[in-house]
């Protein structure tokens, strides 16, 4: 699945970024690197962009970047 | 002894500069870009100590030097020794810091990034002074390892450590220190803890030209790449001043516009790509994920051994909790538009109008005792009139602003360094995306309604140059709140009964012309793919009274220095025009007969199309371009009448179609010219001149058709 589908409030751990140029580049750089785990913890309120929790700390994303992100969902939905 | 200042964003970068420089700084922009860069003096008691080391090293060969050129009896020799160890002396008395702009990593996408690459290349800073937000180490040790592959004398600061220990964790700073080959100071900016020590090692870092003692951070097939690349282009590193090792990461991670740097053969680039390709099969990944995942598995090995993490901060869990209601489904765009008329309210009804009442009266005080002054001593009524008329009443009107934009400026960068502007982009981001922005542009246009000078300044917070110049041309469009007295004389005049509704449509109509004009540059001047929006939500945190003092008397002294150069002579211009007429004649009382009005009536035919030919007219609307108050003023003093009376003589001017269309040509046509002064400021002068002819006739085609569809109701 890819990072867009992932529900509030659960957790993967990133497989693959997709993506090109800079957009790809800002991704990693941010660290959402291959095997890090990452949670949702919120979606704006007008239903994009959404709140990531990872490495300790909170970043935004809009869904359509998202979507390059595969990860595999953790199965303890918090 | 110049020391670049490096970190990422939100990681109190700017309250370190602070602390080192006091407010003995300069800003400006890096060539080229609106990039700002701040520069300043280490000002602090604790500098006193350092360059000794250095000093003293450099003093002993300099005096050798003497001594032996006194010898040979060279004379001359002896005494350019003597002079270059004097020089030495004052330029290493001094310490300079550069605050780079907060930036991520090292790549070469955004401006600021590119700027921060070109400055640590290419202008030779003695040393780079890292810092490092030691509750979010893992993503900020990211940018140090790469700062490290620059090869310059390199010092971590690792900051908010009191909040960090506060929480219970712990970082054995030796082990970081060993295991990245750099000196490691722990400091707390917000505190002002440990910034002596920092100079200290700092300096002694750069004075002993101590490299940085580790450059691989990395292992099996990206090492391998990484050494293969580096020896194959040591020479056009050397050449270029680059070092070979960041030109060889950078190369592999398919950095193009260092590649184009070294100018590599044919040959020495299919080498490369050979070895990437090789790395990149032995991977099983690409060269980009490949190094990320590089840095990012040293970094998480060396967190697990170096430093204990608490649990949860405090700072985390009352920042999750406050997002709970500020950023709340249902209550996240109520709260944000309370807050913003709340600053609203008190920046232009209770502080700011105080202070500008304050501030005006003491003005006219004085204007009064100049004007009496000069009067008692006969001086020459042209050269009075310049001096009141011109000088004092434009300047002094200009400086009536300054009240309103410190206070305004007080709650914004309360906003900002709270944190609270990063969850308005959050929020607001979905509304501004249709038009090619990001939600971070919000903000600056929302100030454009009280007034465009502050909104224009404000845009400095945009990361992307991109947005930045986009918002800067779209805010105008945002009515400002010195347009309203026109608004109100002229419903009061033609619409009596409908003036809220006039109203309404009036700032609606700008607003969609607004968003009318971004669709328009995002697929023409802007088109291509804006920075993504990946932003950091920080933690809350108390703002720093001393950077928010800082931020105060910069932006203050921005716009004074702006008020009395710009706007001093095009007030003077403006003076000079209604005070003679063509043949420099002074006129009378009125100016039926001066240039202005000259130029008005010459300008008038223009606006017939759009109902409105009476020369007092087109007048009013040039008067208009030194503040949009005088429009209403001019048109009183034109046809001989007060506030009172004014809605009368308005109705013999303009039918109520004609009405609607010059409030429409008001509403959209150039900003005064504060801030066109505020637009040059950011984007040049060029810049400045073509929006300003280009609003203007956009207002014309907009109010022409307004014109034409109100004919048909009216």
């Amino acid at each position: 699945m890819t990072l867009d589908q992932l529900g509030v409030g659960n957790s993967g751990i990133i497989l693959k970024v997709g993506g090109a140029g800079a957009l790809r580049r800002r991704l990693l750089d941010m660290g959402l690197t291959p095997k890090t785990r990452v949670m949702v913890r919120k979606v704006a309120p007008m239903g994009d962009p959404i709140e990531l929790h990872l490495r300790g700390y909170e970043l935004t994303l809009r869904l359509e970047d998202a979507r390059e992100i595969e990860l595999e969902a953790e199965e303890d939905a918090q | 002894m110049i020391f670049a200042l490096a970190g990422n964003q939100n990681c109190g970068k700017t309250t370190l500069f602070n602390q080192l420089t006091g407010s003995n700084q300069h800003v400006g922009n890096f060539p080229g870009v609106t990039v700002e860069r701040k520069e300043g003096v280490v000002t602090r008691a604790g500098r006193g100590a350092i360059p000794r080391l250095w000093h003293r090293m450099r003093q002993e060969e300099r005096h050798r030097a003497f001594h032996e050129a006194a010898r040979d009896n060279a004379l001359r020799e002896a005494r350019d020794a003597m002079r270059e160890a004097h020089e030495d002396r004052r330029r290493l008395g001094e310490i300079r810091v550069v605050d780079l702009p907060g930036i991520y990593s090292l790549s070469p996408y955004t401006n600021e990034e590119i700027v921060t690459r070109d400055f640590l290349l290419d202008s030779h800073p003695d040393g780079i002074i890292n810092i490092v937000d030691a509750t979010n180490i893992e993503r900020n040790l990211y940018l140090t390892l790469q700062l490290i592959e620059l090869h310059i004398p390199m010092v971590v600061a690792l900051n908010m450590m009191d909040e960090f220990r506060a929480n219970g964790g712990t970082i054995k700073i030796k082990k970081l220190s060993e295991e990245l080959g750099v000196p490691v100071v722990p400091i707390s900016a917000v505190k002002n803890e440990g910034i002596d020590e920092l100079i200290h090692a700092a300096a002694a870092t750069a004075a002993a030209r101590q490299l940085p003692a580790r450059l691989d951070f990395c292992s099996g097939a990206v090492h391998r790449c990484i050494h293969a690349v580096a020896h194959l282009v040591e020479d056009h590193a050397e050449r270029i001043g680059v070092p070979p090792r960041f030109a060889a990461t950078k190369l592999v991670e398919g950095d193009a516009p260092m590649m184009e740097r070294l100018a590599l053969s044919e040959n020495e680039k299919d080498m490369v790509e050979h070895s990437v390709t090789e790395m990149e099969q032995e991977l099983g990944t690409d060269r980009e994920a490949a190094l990320a995942d590089m840095r990012y598995c040293f970094i998480d090995d060396l967190v697990r051994t170096a430093v204990v993490k608490p649990g949860e901060s405090r700072e985390h869990v009352r920042s999750v909790r406050m997002d709970a209601v500020l950023t709340h489904k249902y209550f996240a765009i109520p709260i944000f538009l309370a807050i913003m008329l709340l600053i609203f309210w008190l920046t232009f009804g209770v502080i700011g109008s105080f202070l500008s009442d304050l501030l005006s009266t003491g003005i006219d005080a004085v204007t009064a005792s100049v004007s009496s002054a000069l009067g008692a001593y006969g001086l020459n009524p042209v050269v009075h009139s310049l001096v009141i008329d011109g000088v004092f009443a434009g300047v002094g009107s200009v400086l009536s602003f300054l009240p309103i934009i410190v206070v305004l400026f007080f709650f914004l960068s309360m906003l900002e360094d709270s944190g609270y502007m990063a969850r308005v982009a959050f929020v607001m981001d979905k509304l501004l995306r249709k038009i090619g922005l990001s939600g971070r542009s919000f903000v600056p246009m929302l100030i454009g309604f009280g007034c465009s000078v502050p909104a224009i300044m404000a845009t400095r917070t945009l990361s992307s140059e991109r947005d930045r110049r986009m918002t800067i041309l779209l805010t105008p469009f945002m009515s400002c709140s010195a347009k309203l007295p026109i608004y109100a004389m002229f419903t009061m005049a033609f619409f009596p009964s409908h003036r809220a509704l006039v109203m309404i449509c009036l700032y609606a109509g700008g607003m969609a012309v607004g968003v009318l004009c971004g669709l328009v540059l995002k697929n023409t001047a802007f088109h291509g793919k804006p920075v993504p929006f990946v932003m950091e939500l920080p933690n809350y945190r108390m703002p720093s009274p001393k950077s928010v003092f800082l931020l105060l008397w910069d932006k203050a002294k921005d716009f004074l220095t702006r008020a009395f150069t710009v706007i001093f002579i095009a007030t003077i211009v403006i003076w000079f025009l209604q005070t003679f007429d063509t043949r420099l004649n002074v006129v009378a009382a009125g100016g039926e007969a001066s240039m202005l009005a000259s130029f008005g009536r010459f300008l008038s035919p223009i606006f017939a199309p759009l109902g409105f030919t009476d020369w007092r007219a087109s007048t009013a609307l040039l008067t208009g371009f030194s503040a949009k108050e005088a429009v209403v003023s001019t048109l009183a003093v034109l046809t001989g009448t007060n506030t009172a009376t004014l809605p009368a003589a308005l109705a013999g001017i303009f039918t109520p179609a004609a009405a609607v269309a010059f409030l429409t040509f008001t509403l959209l046509y150039t900003p005064c010219v504060a801030a066109v002064a505020a637009v040059k400021r950011e984007l040049g002068g060029g810049h400045a001149a073509a929006m300003a002819v280009c609003q203007s006739g956009l207002a014309w085609v907009v109010a022409f058709f307004v014109y034409r569809a109100a004919l048909l109701f009216v």
